[in-house]
């Protein structure tokens, strides 16, 4: 089970080796998240539409395991834009994977980049 | 000023320059550190993320930089090699000469090595320091560059050893544990308890072998395998030894410190060594003929030996805590106290659930009034606080096994609130803080959130074991302050739901970035204000889940309610509970085409489960073809409204109660709200629907209707309150309309009727007064806007499968693949299936 949490680190945007390119960026929802198929992994890549971001993070929720948080609802606390579980509303940050309600577990997250109406996520 | 040497830069070492700084600012004393590492201190006790990241700094207790800020001189690369304790001098491995007033011994332990034959062989490896690890990892990857089915051991099932398995398993090896008694983690666990987590840890791979001797390592140059008896071997490529640690008293040995004969460098509880100018703390320091192999232990008796210096008189405690939680994550295990009952003064209480993997034991003192220890194996949510429990020797429930099962029958949790705990708790044991430092930091000094707390006080900054306590303490402290007076919707909107529906509904408002803009904070929201202003918008203009799809609600996103393994379930209305063979037969055949688990649910209608996100489009397109629509099952809105067989058949029926029913479900079919609503019709006083359950209640008596208003089943039941007596139908949807419209202009986010009622001033005789007197002057404008929602109704899956289009289907799982989750995992029940279990 935990293997699954294993295949997902974090990827700071000074290591970035490959650039992926995963859709148009039509293809996200404004302000809402998609999952894109990178290889054999799935990752979740939110579209901040009212503030001109992107972030991408696992989508396996690191708190029962399920591929699940592309469906889940963007936000912010206290400036830090986050994603919030659709199975139990666990928030992360969006910037560090951190977990915002004070548990142990935490997400990985990934660079994101935009190119020529193209949604790119860096990985190793 | 005198001058303070430090021997080893560990964890305990590090503490003691940090807590020394605090006290004094560094002025005062000459403090010189030597550390036999390469690199300044680091955190061992989260070494094993070495293993993922690679990252030392990350572990790094603190840098050079802060030693120099506080004038410590740092030596690292160095070892002192003997201690002239009549000159009061050192000498280390570079012969160089130091004087002291003041020498502490922070030396640790290294890892114990049984003399098993064979164990000098390439190939083994201990765990305990950085080094350690990268020598481990360069070899499991040469292994696997030579063979594709590498395997490893660990000798020695602790704490450690489990977490070094769980590495190794994770760099790609097979991995045994292979312990010699019994049991695992023999120290913390019996043999219920390590029979639980073993199957555990055989679930994530990890191999386990009990009672077995390790008589000779086997191989050449290399290692090849291990030999328990004459003819059993077991092939492994390496191992990683954990069998226990042995405390570093080799300098205090040679200069004539007094040891223990098993080792250690023996102190007393001021941690002074037979010499008085000498201390010694953390592992390498024998305190009441033990060896304390955790951090928090060796914190204390840091703090202890500064203050000593300091010239105060801090003492050990006489009874030193060594409960333990175990860090693997996904893997729940903890035992505190006196977990094995060794002292024989306790009875104990067992739960044990093999299905779902979790034991729980608990051992109460023979008067059933104290808590003295127990495990926790497979859930360990309740740790911290049975662990306060215990530490605090708190009262405990009447019923002591509350603790373990939760208290059945009542309203309220077995063990209070996390406020209940004394000031002096220890709450964050690696950093010392108290429940009353935490509080503090709330109360007086007006801090809100974790990080807040946590940068002030360094609670959960270590092992973060206490986050969950932490957490909950904060929140608490908040509640209790009454910091949400106003029951404002979150931090991004300063208004109730009541003000925000007049906003929205005055100023005409209809997306949620407009409201935020003119009347919130931020540019972002959140998952609490979003669905709230989505239920505004449909209870305001009928929009329905289709629309603002990013601020729904999970369930409303994808107008299914999602389930345990994210897939979904698909529930179509069926009015009344009114349903024909024929539909029976066509929702059989749409069942059985996609593999669906189904199953008559409590709102007496059916409900499918385990479609996958991507199959709800094609399965509810084969339902409206069928004619049927949706259920808002996942909404918060009319659910179901129940029915008796009533006159039609009943021989007490006073009244068409399916017709009523079937007549008011599709009146208010769709109508969003701010919690869910549910109606009943009964034909009779007896009853047969349980209307008076429900939201709104209708029974059929003498000479008309009874119409009653805010029951509840589920968590706080409710029976309804009669509103109007003897009505006739039109009378029974005039009342209603206005019940429920005002219900949904006035109720908070997430409150029920029955909640709403409850609070309302003046109760059910202020409803009757509005909805019936017209009290408010509010009729016209309650049945006008019920009137439009009515009339406003469509099948939200009708409309969502006409929107799909080939560019944006939110139904698909991937958006750059036409393929579905493959992690999704279903396991066979009885005729059915389900998801499989979480672990
Ligand atoms: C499917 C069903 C259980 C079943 O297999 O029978 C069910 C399933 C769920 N109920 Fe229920 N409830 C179901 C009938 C009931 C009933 C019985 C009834 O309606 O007569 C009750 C008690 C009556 C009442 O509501 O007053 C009931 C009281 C709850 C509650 C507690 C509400 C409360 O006010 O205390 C919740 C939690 C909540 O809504 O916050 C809940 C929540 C849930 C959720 C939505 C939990 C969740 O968020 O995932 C479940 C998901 C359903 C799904 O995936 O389809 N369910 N739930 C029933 C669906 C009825 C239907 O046809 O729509
Ligand atoms: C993998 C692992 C996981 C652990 N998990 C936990 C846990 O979950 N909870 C818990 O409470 N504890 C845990 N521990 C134990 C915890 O790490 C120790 O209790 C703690 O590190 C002890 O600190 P210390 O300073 O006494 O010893 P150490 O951290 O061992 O430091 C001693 C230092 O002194 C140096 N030294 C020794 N002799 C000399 C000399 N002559 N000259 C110069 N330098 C010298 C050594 O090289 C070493 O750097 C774990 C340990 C390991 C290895
Ligand atoms: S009673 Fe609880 S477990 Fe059962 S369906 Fe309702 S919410 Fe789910
Ligand atoms: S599975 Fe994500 S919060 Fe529970």
């Amino acid at each position: 089970m935990n293997s699954i949490l294993e295949q997902y680190k974090t990827v700071p945007e000074s290591e970035v080796k490959t650039w992926f390119k995963a859709a148009p960026v039509s293809k996200f929802p404004e302000n809402g998240g998609a999952c894109v198929k990178v290889n054999d992994k799935q990752i979740a890549v939110f579209n901040f539409t009212a503030e001109g971001k992107w972030y991408a993070s696992q989508n396996v929720c690191p708190h029962k395991m399920e591929m699940v948080l592309s469906r889940g609802m963007i936000g912010e606390d206290c400036g830090t834009p986050k994603i919030a579980c659709p199975l139990h509303k666990k928030t992360f940050s969006l910037e560090t994977g951190e977990n915002l309600n004070g548990e142990d577990y935490s997400i990985a997250i990934f660079p994101v980049k935009i190119e020529e109406g193209f949604v790119y996520i860096g990985t190793h | 000023m005198k001058t303070i040497l430090v021997i080893g830069n560990g964890m305990v070492g590090y503490k003691f320059c940090e807590k020394l700084m605090t006290k004094t600012n560094g002025v005062n004393y000459k403090v010189i550190v030597f550390g036999e590492e390469p690199r300044p201190a680091y955190d061992r006790v989260h070494l094993s993320e070495y293993f993922s990241d690679q990252d030392a700094e990350r572990l790094s207790m603190a840098p050079r930089s802060w030693y120099e800020e506080n004038n410590i001189e740092l030596i690292t690369n160095e070892r002192v090699t003997d201690i002239h304790r009549a000159s009061k001098t050192i000498t280390t491995i570079s012969d160089k000469e130091y004087t002291y007033d003041y020498l502490v011994l922070a030396t640790g332990s290294s890892a114990f090595v049984p003399p098993i034959p064979g164990i000098e062989k390439k190939g083994v490896f201990v765990y305990r320091t950085i080094e350690d690890l990268d020598a481990t990892m360069s070899y499991v990857e040469e292994i696997k560059k030579n063979k594709s089915d590498g395997k490893a051991a660990i000798l020695g099932g602790g704490l450690l050893g489990l977490e070094a398995g769980k590495a190794i398993i994770d760099m790609g090896l097979e991995t045994s544990v292979v312990e010699f008694a019994p049991r695992l983690m023999p120290r913390q666990l019996d043999n219920d308890a390590s029979k639980v987590l073993q199957r555990k840890l055989e679930g994530i791979g990890l191999d386990v072998l009990l009672s077995k001797g390790t008589q000779n390592i086997e191989g050449g140059d290399a290692i090849t395998g291990m030999r328990f008896s004459e003819d059993e071997v077991l092939p492994v490529d390496m191992l990683l030894v954990s069998a226990g640690i042995r405390p570093r008293d080799e300098l205090a040995k040679t200069c004539g410190l007094d040891v223990g004969t098993r080792g250690g460098i023996v102190v007393s509880n001021d941690m002074r060594t037979s010499d008085e100018n000498v201390f010694a703390i953390g592992e390498c320091a024998l305190l009441n003929h033990m060896i304390y192999g955790l951090v928090a232990p060796g914190y204390d008796m840091a703090g202890v030996a500064v203050d000593q210096i300091l010239g105060g008189d801090s003492l050990m405690p006489t009874s030193i805590d060594m409960s333990t939680k175990l860090k693997l994550s996904g893997i729940d295990v903890a035992s505190f106290g006196d977990a094995l009952n060794e002292a024989k003064e306790s009875e104990s209480i067992v739960y044990e659930n093999k299905f779902q993997g979790i034991y729980k034991k608990i051992n109460v003192s023979k008067d059933g009034k104290k808590l003295l220890g127990g495990i926790l194996v497979g859930d360990a949510s309740d740790y911290n606080m049975l662990h306060q429990i215990f530490l605090n020797g708190m009262k405990i429930p009447e019923n002591p096994e509350d603790l373990i099962l939760g208290a059945r029958g009542g309203e309220s949790a077995s063990f209070g609130s996390a406020l209940d705990l004394p000031d002096s708790a220890v709450v964050c044991s690696c950093e010392a803080v108290t429940k009353g430092a935490i509080c503090c930091k709330v109360n007086d000094e007006g801090m809100t959130t974790l990080k807040e707390v946590a940068g002030a006080t360094k609670a959960t900054t270590g092992c973060g074991g206490c986050k969950p306590m932490v957490t909950d303490l904060i929140n608490e402290s908040l509640k209790a302050q009454g910091v949400t007076v106003k029951e404002t919707i979150c931090e991004h909107f300063d208004y109730s739901r009541q003000e925000l529906y007049d906003i929205v509904k005055l100023k005409g408002i209809k997306t949620y970035a407009k409201l935020l803009s003119t009347h919130g904070k931020g540019k972002l929201g959140c998952e609490t204000c979003k669905p709230v202003a989505a239920s505004l918008f449909a209870s305001i203009y009928a929009d329905t889940g289709n629309d603002h799809n990013v601020i729904q609600d999970s369930n409303d996103k994808f107008l299914a309610n999602i389930q345990r393994n994210g897939t979904y379930s698909v529930v179509p209305r069926v009015a009344g509970g009114e349903i024909t063979p024929e539909q029976l037969i066509v929702l059989g055949q749409i069942g059985k085409k996609y593999d669906l688990y189904t199953k008559i649910t409590g709102g007496a209608r059916i409900d499918f489960f385990g479609a996958e996100l991507h199959e709800l489009p094609l399965i509810w397109k084969d339902l409206i073809d069928a004619g049927f629509e949706s259920g808002h099952a996942y909404g918060k809105s009319l659910r179901t409204v129940k029915s008796c067989v009533g006159s039609t058949w009943c021989r007490y029926g006073m009244d068409e109660s399916v017709s009523f029913a079937i007549e008011i479900e599709n009146r208010y079919k769709g109508l969003r709200s701010p919690h869910k609503i549910k109606g009943g019709v009964s034909g009779c006083i007896r009853e047969c629907a349980e209307a008076r359950g429900k939201d709104f209640g209708i029974i059929a008596v003498e000479g008309g209707w009874n119409l009653y208003i805010g029951g509840n089943g589920g968590a706080t039941p409710r029976h309804a309150e009669l509103l109007a007596e003897k009505i006739t139908n039109e009378e029974v949807i005039r009342y209603v309309d206005r019940f429920l419209m005002y219900y949904i202009k006035t109720a908070g986010p997430l409150v029920r009727t029955a909640a709403w009622l409850d609070k309302i001033e003046g109760g059910i005789e202020h409803v009757k007064d509005v909805v019936i007197n017209d009290s408010l002057g509010l009729c016209d404008q309650l049945d006008k806007d019920m009137a439009g929602l009515v009339n406003a109704y469509k099948c939200e899956w009708k409309e969502a499968i006409e929107n799909i289009n080939e560019q944006n289907n939110r139904f698909a799982h991937f958006v750059n693949s036409e393929e579905s989750d493959d992690t999704i995992e279903f396991v066979a029940l009885r005729d059915q299936k389900m998801p499989k279990l979480w672990a």
